[in-house]
This record gives C-alpha cells, sequence and structure tokens, in this order.
C-alpha cells in the first residue's frame, strides 16, 4: 500500500470514529451492512473509471449507461423472457461495445474524450427516458428470479454480519484489477501511455489500442455494475436513475490518487476512496444534516483532501529539494505514486 | 551614418560545464544589416537571447545609447528598440493580423471598461502593411496567412515598437525562392530607414545579398568579421571551421560487411518532392549530418514507424519491409534513440527499470504478468554495462543527469537485439566523460555486428565518430563523404546546398 493510500485510510478511520462517537448508530450491523452495499455497487464503476482517467481520459456517460443498461436488463429478463444468465451476457457486451465505440472515437477520431463522452452521457439518458416511455421500469406483480435476486442484492451471514454479494462481487473486481493494473504488461502500458504518450509509442506500445481497451473494459464494468445497480433498487425511473454516478466515479478516483492528467491512481486507493464517499454520504444521515446539503459536504470533503494532498507533496518536494541539492537522491517521490503496492 | 546606438562589450556566458559565449564584442550602428553566421552550437542563439534580455550574461557590458549595464530585461531590450523574429514565429493563429502586431498593448476605449479599440487598432497596422508592400488585410485571421506572410507580420509588430534593431533568427529556412527575394528586399527597405538587422543564416548566399558585415561565430567566440568587400563564401567557410578537432575516431576492428539497412526513394512530409536513398552496412557508423531543418530527424521518425513514409521502400538485410508503426520497427530490430529525449525517449518519473523494460515487457513477464525480479536483474546488468550513475535502479529516470538519461534510453534497446540503431543527436545535453562512454559503446556494438546510422549537428561528433558521413540539404542527401574526405569544410559544403570540389583547398 502507497504512501497516499495509507493516509486515506487514516482518514476513513479518523471521520468513521468521529462518527461512531457522535451517533453509536453508525457501528450498527445493519448501517455497516447497507453503508457495505453502496461501496460494493459504487466502486465498481469507480474502479471502471480508473482504468479510463489512468490513461489521461475520462468517462462522463457512466450514470447514463447505468440507467440505459439498466432498463435494458430489466426489460429483457422481465417482458422478454429472455433467460437472465444470456441477458447478463447481452448487457455486458452492449458495455464493452458502448467502450469501444468511445474508445475508437478518441483514438481514431481525435476528439477529445471529455466531448465524447459528454455525448454518450446525453445520448444514453435520452435513449433509456425514450425507451421506456419515461416510466419507470421495474419488476411486474409476482415476478421473481430467485436465484438472480440472491446472487445480484442478497446478502450471506459471514460470522454474524450479513455481507452484500454487492461487496463480494467489488472484492473480485478488485483483485483482478489490482493485478491487471499493477502486475501486468498490460497494466504497465496503460501507466506508461498515461505518463507520456509520445515516449510510450517510442517504446513499440501501440498506444490507440491500449486507450481503446481502457475505454472498453471501462464499459464492460459499468455494464456488470449497471446490473447490480438495478437489481439492488428493482425499478428504475430513467430520468434520474445513476445520475451524476460518473462524479462519483471521479470523486473517488481521484479521491484514491488519480491525476486527471493520467498516469498516477491505484485500485486500492479507489477502493478506499469510495469508502470514504460512501461514509460521507452516511454521516449525512446519522449527523441529522439536511440532506440538502450531502453534495456540499461531499464537495467540501473532496476539496480539502486535495488541498491536503497537494500541501504534502509540494513540503516533500522542498524537503526533498534542500535535502538532495547538489546531488541525484531528490525526486524519488514521483516513483511511489506510479507504484501502489 | 552616426555610431553605434548598441554595443555588447566582452558578453560571456557560461553554463555549468560550457562556456556558451566567451569574451564576444558587437557593435550595432543604425542602417546596418549585420550577418551573424556560424555552426550549429556556436553561440549565435546564446548571443541572441542576451540581446532579448533573456539571458543574464555572467560577464561584460552592454551599452544602449551609451548607458553601460550588465545585462537587459526583456522590458529594457523593448524599450532599447530591439525586437526579434523567432524562427519558431510567436504568433497567436487564433487571432486577426491587427490584433497579433497589438497583443499586449491593445488600443483600448470605453474607459474603465477597457475595450479593445478595433478601429484604432486596424489604423494602426494600415501604414505597416503598406510599407511592407502586404498581399493581406489587418484583419486576415492569422490561421488563413502562410508562412512567409506571418514572418511579415512579425516585422510588422518590431515596427510598431519603433525597433531599432530587428533580429532574425534564420527567417529564410522555410521560404521559397520568391518569397526570400520579397524578404532581401524588405531588409533593403528597414535599411533605408535606418533600422539596423542582424541576420543570423546558414545561407551563404543571403549573406552576399544583403549584409554589410558578417560576424562570424565558433564556439562561443567572434573568430573574425568580414566587411562587405571581404565577403565570399569561402572566406566565411573557413572563419567557421578552421579548429583542430580533437582526434575521437576509433577504427572499426573489420571492414563494413553488406548492407543492412536499406532507404530507397524515401520521402518525407516535410519534405514530399525529395527523395532520400542511402545504405547503412553492417559493423558501420554511417554520420547524417546537415543543418538543422533538413529532413534528417524526419526521415528517422520515418524509418521507425512514427510517421509514414511518402513512397519508397525500406530494405532489411535485402528483404523489402514494411514498417506500418514503431512497434513493426521494433520487432525487426530497428531502433531509434531519439532527439527529444523527454519527451519521446524517456517517461521521466518512471524508475530506470521500469524505463529499461518498456519496449519489451513481453520477455519479462510469463501469463502476462510481468516478473519484476527478472525485470531488475536486467535493469542492474544493464546500470553495470553501461555505467549508469544513479542511487539504484529503483530512481526516477526524471532525477538523473542527461549523459545518465541518454544511457537509459540506449539499455532499452541493448537489452534486445539490435540489428539497425538509429540516433538523433546521441549526445546532446550530454556531459562530456558521459559522451565518450557513449561513443566507446557504439564502436563497441557495430564490431558486434550492429549497424548505426547517427544524426548529429556537432561536427567534431560527426566527424570524429562516423565511418562515412552521409549530407542531408533540404530534404535530399547532397553527398556521401568517406574517412579520406572528411573536413568540417566538406561537410560544411555540402550542408549549405553547395557541391564539393574534387580536391580540398
Amino acid at each position: 500500500m502507497s504512501k497516499k493510500d495509507l493516509s486515506l485510510l487514516v482518514l476513513i478511520l479518523l471521520v468513521g470514529t468521529v462518527v461512531a462517537l457522535i451517533n453509536p448508530r453508525f457501528l450498527y450491523v445493519g448501517n455497516l451492512s447497507n453503508t457495505a452495499n453502496q461501496v460494493g455497487l459504487f466502486g465498481i464503476f469507480s474502479i471502471a473509471q480508473a482504468f479510463v482517467i489512468i490513461i489521461g481520459g475520462i468517462e462522463l456517460s457512466v450514470g447514463s449507461v447505468i440507467a440505459l443498461l439498466g432498463v435494458l436488463f430489466i426489460d429483457l429478463i422481465v417482458n422478454h423472457d429472455v433467460d437472465w444468465l444470456v441477458a447478463t451476457a447481452i448487457i455486458v457486451a452492449a458495455g464493452l461495445v458502448i467502450g469501444l465505440v468511445h474508445g475508437t472515437l478518441v483514438t481514431r477520431m481525435r476528439i477529445q474524450a471529455f466531448v465524447v463522452t459528454l455525448c454518450g452521457l446525453l445520448i444514453y439518458r435520452g435513449a433509456a427516458r425514450y425507451y421506456t416511455e419515461d416510466a419507470t421500469a421495474g419488476f411486474g406483480f409476482g415476478a421473481s428470479f430467485p436465484m438472480l435476486e440472491w446472487l445480484a442484492a442478497g446478502r450471506t451471514n459471514v460470522l454474524g454480519f450479513p455481507l452484500p454479494h454487492s461487496v463480494v462481487a467489488l472484492g473480485v473486481v478488485t483483485i483482478i484489477a489490482w493485478v491487471v493494473l499493477h502486475r501486468s504488461v498490460f497494466g504497465r502500458y496503460l501507466y506508461a501511455v498515461g505518463k507520456n504518450e509520445e515516449a510510450a509509442r517510442y517504446s513499440g506500445i501501440r498506444s490507440s489500442r491500449v486507450i481503446i481497451s481502457a475505454y472498453v473494459i471501462c464499459g464492460g464494468l459499468t455494464a456488470f455494475s449497471a446490473i447490480l445497480i438495478a437489481m439492488y433498487t428493482r425499478s428504475i425511473s430513467p430520468a434520474v436513475h445513476g445520475s451524476f454516478y460518473e462524479l462519483y466515479a471521479i470523486a473517488a478516483a481521484v479521491l484514491g490518487g488519480c491525476s486527471l492528467r493520467g498516469g498516477e491512481g491505484s485500485i486500492i486507493g479507489v477502493v478506499l476512496g469510495t469508502v470514504l464517499l460512501q461514509m460521507l454520504q452516511n454521516l449525512v444521515n446519522l449527523l441529522g444534516i439536511p440532506s440538502s446539503l450531502n453534495f456540499a459536504v461531499m464537495g467540501t470533503v473532496i476539496l480539502a483532501g486535495v488541498l491536503g494532498d497537494q500541501y504534502l507533496v509540494q513540503r516533500r518536494h522542498r524537503v526533498g529539494a534542500a535535502k538532495g541539492r547538489g546531488q541525484a537522491s531528490a525526486a524519488a517521490v514521483p516513483i511511489e505514486k506510479m507504484k501502489a503496492e | 551614418m552616426s555610431g553605434p546606438f548598441l554595443e555588447l562589450i566582452d558578453i560571456s556566458k557560461s553554463y555549468p560545464g560550457v562556456v556558451a559565449l566567451d569574451r564576444v564584442s558587437l557593435q550595432v550602428s543604425p542602417g546596418e544589416v549585420i550577418a551573424l553566421i556560424g555552426e550549429n552550437g556556436a553561440g549565435k542563439s546564446t548571443l541572441m537571447r542576451v540581446l532579448g534580455g533573456v539571458v543574464e550574461p555572467s560577464g561584460g557590458v552592454i551599452r544602449v545609447d551609451g548607458a553601460a549595464r550588465s545585462s537587459l530585461t526583456v522590458a529594457d531590450a523593448i524599450k532599447a528598440g530591439i525586437a526579434f523574429v523567432h524562427q519558431e514565429l510567436n504568433l497567436f493563429d487564433n487571432l486577426d493580423v491587427a490584433a497579433n502586431v497589438f497583443i499586449g498593448r491593445e488600443p483600448v476605449r470605453g474607459g474603465p471598461l477597457r475595450l479593445i479599440d478595433r478601429k484604432r487598432m486596424h489604423a494602426g497596422v494600415a501604414p505597416l502593411l503598406d510599407r511592407l508592400g502586404c498581399d493581406f488585410a489587418a484583419d486576415a485571421p492569422l490561421a488563413e496567412l502562410s508562412l512567409a506572410q506571418r514572418q511579415l507580420v512579425e516585422i510588422m509588430k518590431a515596427l510598431s515598437l519603433d525597433a531599432r534593431l530587428v533580429i532574425m533568427d534564420e527567417p529564410t529556412s522555410s521560404l521559397t525562392l520568391t518569397e526570400t527575394d520579397r524578404l532581401m528586399r524588405i531588409v533593403a527597405g528597414l535599411k533605408a530607414h535606418g533600422v539596423s538587422i542582424i541576420f543570423i543564416t546558414h545561407r551563404l548566399n543571403e549573406v552576399m545579398q544583403c549584409a554589410d558585415r558578417a560576424v562570424v561565430l565558433r564556439d562561443g567566440r567572434v573568430v573574425g568579421t568580414l566587411t562587405r568587400a571581404e565577403l565570399s563564401p569561402a572566406a566565411m567557410i573557413r572563419l567557421m571551421i578552421g579548429r583542430d578537432l580533437k582526434s575521437l575516431y576509433v577504427p572499426p576492428a573489420a571492414p563494413p560487411g553488406d548492407s543492412v539497412l536499406q532507404i530507397i526513394d524515401a520521402a518525407t512530409d516535410t519534405y514530399p518532392d525529395r527523395t532520400v536513398s542511402l545504405s547503412v552496412r553492417r559493423g558501420e557508423i554511417l554520420g547524417l549530418a546537415g543543418l538543422v531543418g533538413s529532413g534528417r530527424t524526419e526521415l528517422a521518425r520515418a524509418v521507425f514507424g512514427i510517421d509514414r513514409l511518402r513512397g519508397g521502400a525500406i530494405r532489411l538485410d535485402g528483404e523489402l519491409i514494411r514498417i506500418a508503426n514503431p512497434r513493426a520497427a521494433i520487432e525487426q530490430g530497428i531502433y531509434l534513440v531519439p532527439e527529444d529525449r523527454k519527451g519521446s525517449g524517456l517517461l521521466l518519473d518512471v524508475s530506470i527499470t521500469e524505463n529499461i523494460s518498456l519496449p519489451d515487457l513481453a520477455s519479462y513477464s510469463r501469463f502476462w504478468l510481468v516478473d519484476t525480479a527478472r525485470e531488475k536483474e536486467n535493469a542492474m546488468r544493464q546500470r553495470e554495462r553501461l555505467n549508469i550513475r544513479a542511487p539504484d535502479v529503483e530512481t526516477a529516470v526524471g532525477s538523473l543527469s542527461g549523459g545518465n538519461q541518454q544511457k537509459v534510453v540506449l539499455a532499452k534497446w541493448l537489452s534486445m537485439r539490435p540489428k539497425v540503431l538509429i540516433f538523433d543527436e546521441p549526445t546532446r545535453g550530454v556531459d562530456v566523460g558521459a559522451k565518450q562512454e557513449i561513443y566507446d559503446m557504439l564502436r563497441r556494438l557495430t564490431d558486434a555486428g550492429v549497424a548505426i546510422l547517427m544524426i548529429s549537428s556537432d561536427m567534431e561528433e560527426v566527424i570524429g565518430i562516423s565511418d562515412r558521413i552521409a549530407v542531408m540539404h533540404e530534404g535530399a542527401i547532397s553527398g556521401f563523404l568517406d574517412r579520406s574526405q572528411f573536413s568540417e569544410h566538406n561537410v560544411l559544403q555540402l550542408a549549405v546546398g553547395h557541391a564539393i570540389e574534387p580536391e580540398g583547398p
């Protein structure tokens, strides 16, 4: 675990302690289990976002994709009697295709990622609303998919704690993403392209392919989380479902040490970032803060976190520069940002 | 003509390890056209940066209108009437001509609103357009102007600042012949109005055409001044060279073998209608000399697959190959050590280890997972072999010296199996010690059977290291030199597009 991840963990424990002291209900099993479920759902698409941010891109359509694919999934299994396994495959494939289209537009057509995915945000939201005629999509009376519901939204008792399956899913995704990003050749390429695409190209890395792959992975993971979220909410109002989720994802990634310039960030950091965000949500509820202030609290904490981090980085640089003047030992700082262990 | 209004006296500038200017003196009188010539790296640009107030000299006196001072600021230089027409123009192509001329000092109206007074701005530009005989309007968007027209905009900007001295840094390097002619006429016109001009160029015939005198720099020193009467290409070339090159040359262990890399009729985007043919043989270092901008880097980029080749073909060991991207070049064993080390050669805030393994990561991995132990082992080996001075292989390459950074780039390719190595300015920004180590490594590589193509603007390097030299001029090869023909004179002759005399003088 890098220093950055550690300081984030300390911050989480600190906030948790303060909240628990003010309102002990924070530590109730039910509350913890619910918060964990939120972390599980939000963590998966935050990791998806991190892949794109690491290569120096951005994916703004996450929320709309979650709405559109959620609507389609429910429609497939409820109204078209598609087997849920087949439906899952279709939805994930659709997510991959969306990523492929975004990545291709960014690399081959050289459109800025912000613009491509902003258009995606508008298009998919509109498509979701049109498809359902703005009606809420959900399970009809008596319609039930016990296996699917148990898998996606169930909880299993582990040592007296009802562990949401979304957390299990996040755990699996985290482990795979961690190995891919921090241990695999492909992960190394992702960071290299994010750091300096030109130099990566001069080293023989086909940077366009790497960039497209990042968007494809992002699309696939987002689709997976869309199914979990749909099964958790059980009904989808296409106008609001998943809205602002892309911003939660970006916030979690930034809190977790990703730089929007690319080339930085760790999977552990992103998961911890998600945990902190969901704790803040929970804190607003538990401390009796008006829920309308929800976003304001979140924004303030993120800003404070980023400012604090900036301060620490600068101080380390100053100390390093003062110590290593005339010697070649100064800049060890950036490496540990890159290494996430 | 009155006396000099600007005098540089014994100006020196040293950077750690390099003396860029060594007691340079220069006087500028009104209405004088001075050509400043010298090889790449002779100190021309540094001298001009001193005049522009960008570089603070480490010694000497600058006298403007009689007032002596030790350095100028940018504001001082503008106040003294010194203006630049840069090689890379400092213009905004999202603005129109008038807005560019008045950038930063726009006439305003509307009191506290400070709205831009477009009418006054355009009116202010009109007489300048006339004076230079421009064929475009004050409200023409800059994006629609040709390079030559943009240059005129820069000159207008200088004139609108009441410049007394306009410094032009290789103004004709990308102009066509007619455009160059027009510029020459404008230079004459400015001179007639009492404006002085310092003209940096590599084109000796232009010097002949317009200069009142030529000041020749070499190794940071003024080595001679030629008056109008003394000007001749031969005299200029004699002054530009004429130093004893240290003999660096180490002959190859065996005579060169068959041609490994053959470039046949290749053209690049910069010079689409010029073609280059050359071949590099096994075990030889082919130096590729030429002036900056002669198309050498573009050729290297195209051979390495960064840019598309416009026509032509590439043979490797006699077989035609297609190089669509750098990956393809690397798979064939053709590697490039790029000119822009920091931008293209390295990931600066990544460790030495990870930089070295990047192009060949797959071979350090099993099931697509990187074996960091093997990676590190190789990095340690390369550090040993190339004598990379760093606390350890986990150090970020950005904190290393230029020479050690270059060794890391080299280590990337030496960890693989090079057939052809292309170096673009292999020792730019590299200290003397590391330079020698790199040269030794080049020879060891060729002796091991590698073919090396070395682009270099450093005369000492080209002549001292190469087994053979190809010289490029404006996108084409202007000649090949064998070791018996090696001389600065010959390289320079070919570089400026002249033929070499069969027998040296």
